[in-house]
């Protein structure tokens, strides 16, 4: 399915390249890299100092969004996409929060079963 | 696969051929986006279920087994000097695997800008971080595999924390080995100016795509399986 063989002078939409493609400042990628630098050592930290209970999974589910965020909209260019291609990616995703609510009650229930009758 | 019989009037096409005549006509869902784009997206998309598949069952059997969990932070500490350091490994691995993902951004960027050398140059060095990736990978394997974990047991804890380890940082490995592979190439196709000639440089960015997926499912494996 190589397009150069079906046409020698390539369709608009196979060739968004031409003018724009995803040109940004470079200075923006350094930032974003920084600041996952940054992200990283504060989540390494969490584990080195400790923390416990609920602060900890706030902090860990914190900055494990930030950091994904980051590399979704700025390295994956996600945010200067088109927005059709934007909801048919990000929206999909949001289904597994049905799987994994269902998941934890499951296990909730898997786990009360071996306390009550394994003792 | 040039010419379709698709909208021709009066011609009637059964069964296959009109399935894929339909399919294969001139219709574009995500316009102004090139195809290979779309498609390495909808791709990732279908892996980011794969690994929340892993991810979720490895959510189940931690919170439904009435064995302590091993503790992540110990399991996975190096002794430095004397020292026990926690997660050292896997903070060296993190930030590798964060470099090379800017590296390839830097790639994407001048790929754009018609410099090959540096486009080259920058998607071997985000290879080559790869590379060191999954070498430390298979040193953690290692260890952990001498320490005697196994996908059945191991000697901390819960007996599921094996499979779920090898599982999820195994396809998480082969993901990163695929992109080193994936990556080479098109490095080498680029020094050889294949998308020079096509005028377009896209395929840099798409590549970068896969490369960029592999380090976010790192953040979440990192956040759940390492941190939690």
């Amino acid at each position: 399915m190589d397009h150069e063989h079906a046409a020698p002078q390539a369709l608009p939409q196979q060739a968004p390249d031409k003018a724009h493609g995803q040109q940004h400042p470079l200075g923006i990628y350094f930032a974003i890299w920084v600041l996952l630098f940054v992200l990283s050592t504060f989540s390494y930290l969490v584990d080195y100092f400790g923390f416990h209970g609920l602060l900890r999974w706030a902090l860990i589910l914190m900055l494990m969004w930030l950091k994904a965020g980051l590399i979704v909209a700025v390295f994956m260019h996600m945010k200067w996409e088109r927005s059709p291609l934007m909801y048919a990616i990000l929206v999909p995703p949001l289904l597994l929060a049905v799987l994994v609510t269902l998941m934890s009650i499951e296990s909730n229930y898997t786990y009360w079963t071996r306390v009550i009758f394994f003792g | 696969m040039t010419d379709h019989a698709t909208a021709e009037p009066g011609k009637e096409l059964k069964g296959l051929e009109s399935f894929v005549a339909d399919w294969s006509s001139d219709q574009e869902a995500f316009k102004r986006v090139h195809w290979g784009k779309a498609m390495m997206w909808i791709f990732l998309l279908s892996d980011t279920f794969i690994f929340s598949c892993f991810l979720t069952s490895y959510m189940t059997v931690r919170s439904s087994t009435t064995i302590p969990w091993p503790n992540p932070s110990k399991v996975f500490d190096l002794t430095i000097a004397g020292h026990e350091v926690p997660l050292l490994l896997i903070a060296i691995m993190t930030f590798d695997l964060i470099t090379s993902s800017g590296t390839m951004a830097l790639a994407v960027n001048y790929g754009y800008r018609r410099d090959r050398t540096k486009t080259m140059l920058l998607m071997l060095a985000t290879a080559a971080l790869g590379a060191a990736f999954v070498s430390m990978q298979a040193f953690e394997w290692t260890k952990l595999i001498l320490e005697g974990v196994r996908p059945w047991a191991n000697p901390w804890g819960a007996p599921q924390f094996g499979s779920c380890f090898f599982m999820i940082t195994g396809f998480h490995g082969f993901h990163v080995s695929v992109g080193v592979i994936y990556l080479t190439t098109m490095a080498l196709k680029v020094k050889r100016g294949d998308f020079e000639r096509r005028g377009n440089y896209e395929v840099v960015e798409i590549a970068g795509l896969y490369w960029h997926f592999v380090d976010l499912v790192w953040v979440f494996i990192f956040a759940f399986f390492y941190l939690w």
